[in-house]
């Protein structure tokens, strides 16, 4: 019975232009932990496809498995049931291809180690020579507004600085799929707005493809193609809205009419899905 | 308690009487402050350089400069005097002087404290260590403490040089034979099996609850055994130091390898590195402050285990052996001459192991300077 009713949707992949096969596929997938009292279904039937290029952000109240999410297309998480596919491959084999870079919530950078040498820590494990290290180091430092910074140490430089070193940590592989799970949850709004504005700009102009955990609805109009509404408990998608404001932005444009009903929506998505009163 | 600048001219006023009171004792009589030639000698150098250093416009450390030939001069005094065959012991004046003196002593070394670096960290816990050995010196002297109590120390230091070779040879066995070779075996044997328990969950489990009854077996219990089963040279002595510090390695190594953060290793996963590459970049620089607990921890009991193991049979050498058999011939200051040399290398192991921390986990946060 397996192979006949496999056997097509194998085709379909294999003969799919590479171009237009999603980097993420996720087909009715579900993950319930076992915890000591009763099992908690953390993500259930999540169908979701990711295409090259698109900014994606998982959007929900805590609890409702954005982050476990992120971290099953990372492999850090298995899935219970369902199908995933990660540039075509399982989750596992994408890891060790390391197809992408992943910013966790805290900075995560090693205190014994100086900043060019946290950013270049990926880049000693996949075996690139020195001088290539310290010119990627260099290069993706400048980019997130951190030159000059090489010698310093992690807890030498405040609380943005130190998430910016891990951005520029995750990008130094020059990953095509960046995965980050709220980079700037634990930063001041002006320094957040800053990053952001980056951040943007950093997606437009290398053409990576991003997923995006957040809980903030500003952030998740301002920088995604594509804004994915979570509900927790359990965890399950309530709406997936396209997020077509012009692909380069600005902060004002967070005034717009266009912006606010977008927000607008993604607000009436998240009240749907709570369910507090019960 | 005491101000910025402690007021000296109470101090004077109490020492004062003493000058009534007699300096010594000659053949039975007391002897007079003016009867005394050194005794003049020294009270005119102290009084000129308090004279010097009160009228003279100084800093911190000129004057505490000023007030050294006086402080040396009173310090001198009492053993010039025993030398010169005085006796001490109904000596009131010159106690009193003496604390005078002390009390000088504690106003340079609070004036050196306000001073910079080399003088605050070098030359006042130097003079306070030489402080507390002329004490024990000028006390056991002048109150003719037997020696079989407390030997002064000069005697101690005659011991040290008149025994220099025997004292070099009981090193040699003990610390570099016994100890040097059982804390390498012992550390790195806790070292390797904790990365072994590591790998094998089990063996973590089964060792762990063995650990703790080993650690607790005294080593007065394990060193016949040792004895029995080595032999009376050093492979005994060296088996005793490893019994020792095999767990305290063990335990400290398997603690440091769990002080990884989850966020950390899920870097490591992230990369894809393997769990050689893990344990190399991520969980051992991690474990490095365990570790030099561990190894410290180690250093003194090796030193202890060693020298307690002669006690129970050993060649006619050893630190261990030099003490047992000099308490019951008396020689208490080759005795002490011993114990100095097993402080000093103890002292020199932890300081060295030390200064290592320091340098190696300079990142973590006991450590790190901004």
């Amino acid at each position: 019975m397996g192979s006949s009713s496999t056997l097509p949707v194998a085709e379909a992949i294999a003969t799919t232009p590479a171009e237009n096969r999603p980097i993420v596929d996720i087909r009715t997938l579900s993950l319930i932990f076992k915890a000591a009292d009763k099992p908690v279904t953390a993500l259930d039937g999540i169908d979701l496809r990711i295409n090259s290029g698109d900014f994606v952000s998982l959007i929900g109240p805590s609890g409702c498995g954005k982050t476990t999410l992120l971290r099953v297309i990372a492999d850090l998480e298995q899935p219970t049931s369902g199908d995933i596919t990660v540039n075509g491959l399982t989750p596992e084999a994408a890891r060790l291809k390391r197809a992408y870079g992943y910013v966790f919530q805290a900075p995560a950078l090693y205190p014994w180690r100086t900043v060019e040498r946290n950013v270049t820590l990926p880049l000693e494990i996949i075996g690139l020579d020195k001088t290539e290290r310290q010119r990627r180091s260099a290069q993706q430092l400048a980019l997130v507004g951190l030159a000059g910074f090489e010698k310093k140490f992690p807890w030498q430089l405040s609380g943005g600085m130190q998430q910016r070193v891990s951005i520029a940590r995750a990008l130094a592989f020059e990953p095509d799929l960046l995965l980050m799970d709220e980079p700037f949850g634990a930063l001041d709004e002006i320094t957040r707005d800053h990053l952001n504005s980056q951040l943007s700009r950093l997606w437009r102009t290398t053409g990576k493809t991003c997923v995006f955990v957040t809980h903030s609805i500003s952030e998740a109009v301002f920088l995604s193609t594509r804004i994915v509404v979570m509900s927790p408990r359990p965890g399950r998608i309530l709406d997936v809205i396209d997020c077509d404001l012009p692909r380069e932005r600005s902060l004002e444009m967070r005034e717009s009419q266009r912006f606010q009903d977008i927000a607008a929506r993604v607000r009436h998505g998240l009240a749907e899905g709570h369910s507090y009163d019960e | 308690m005491h101000a910025r600048r402690s007021p000296m001219t109470p101090l004077v006023l109490l020492t004062l009487p003493a000058f009534a009171l007699p300096v010594g004792g000659l053949a039975e009589s007391p002897l007079a402050w003016w009867q005394s030639t050194p005794a003049l000698l020294a009270l005119a150098i102290v009084l000129a350089s308090l004279v010097l250093a009160r009228w003279t416009p100084r800093t911190a450390f000129t004057e505490a400069l000023l007030l050294a030939p006086g402080l040396f001069a009173g310090a001198a005094l009492p053993l010039v005097l025993l030398d010169g065959g005085v006796a001490l012991d109904q000596a009131a004046g010159l106690w009193m002087f003496l604390a005078g003196i002390l009390a000088l002593l504690w106003h340079v070394m609070e004036r050196l404290t306000e001073c910079s670096g080399f003088f605050r960290h070098l030359l006042v816990p130097a003079l306070f260590g030489v402080m507390l050995i002329y004490l024990w010196e000028v006390g056991v002297r002048g109150f003719q403490v037997p020696s079989v109590l407390l030997p002064p120390p000069s005697s101690i230091a005659g011991a040290l040089t008149t025994q220099t070779a025997n004292l070099e040879d009981d090193f040699f066995q003990t610390v570099i034979k016994a100890v040097l070779r059982g804390y390498l075996w012992g550390c790195g044997a806790g070292f390797a099996v904790a990365i072994l328990a590591d790998r094998v969950p089990f063996l973590a489990r089964g060792l762990l609850p063995f650990g703790n009854l080993v650690s607790a077996i005294p080593v007065v219990g394990i060193a016949p055994i040792m004895v029995m089963w080595f032999g009376f040279d050093w492979p005994s002595k060296a088996a005793v130091v490893v019994v020792m510090t095999f767990f305290p390695m063990l335990v400290n190594t398997l603690a440091g390898l769990a002080a990884s953060e989850a966020i950390q290793l899920d870097l490591m996963r992230s990369y894809a590195a393997g769990y050689w590459r893990t344990l190399l970049m991520l969980r051992l620089p991690n474990a490095m402050p365990f570790l030099f607990n561990g190894l410290k921890i180690n250093s003194t009991l090796a030193l202890i285990g060693a020298i307690v193991a002669e006690f129970f049979g050993t060649p006619v050498v050893g630190m261990g052996f030099r003490i047992s058999t000099e308490v019951a011939r008396m020689n208490l200051s080759i005795v002490w001459a011993t114990i100095v040399v097993a402080g000093i290398t103890g002292s020199l192991m932890y300081g060295g192991l030390s200064w290592l921390e320091r340098t190696v986990t300079a990142w973590h946060p006991s450590y790190r300077r901004r």
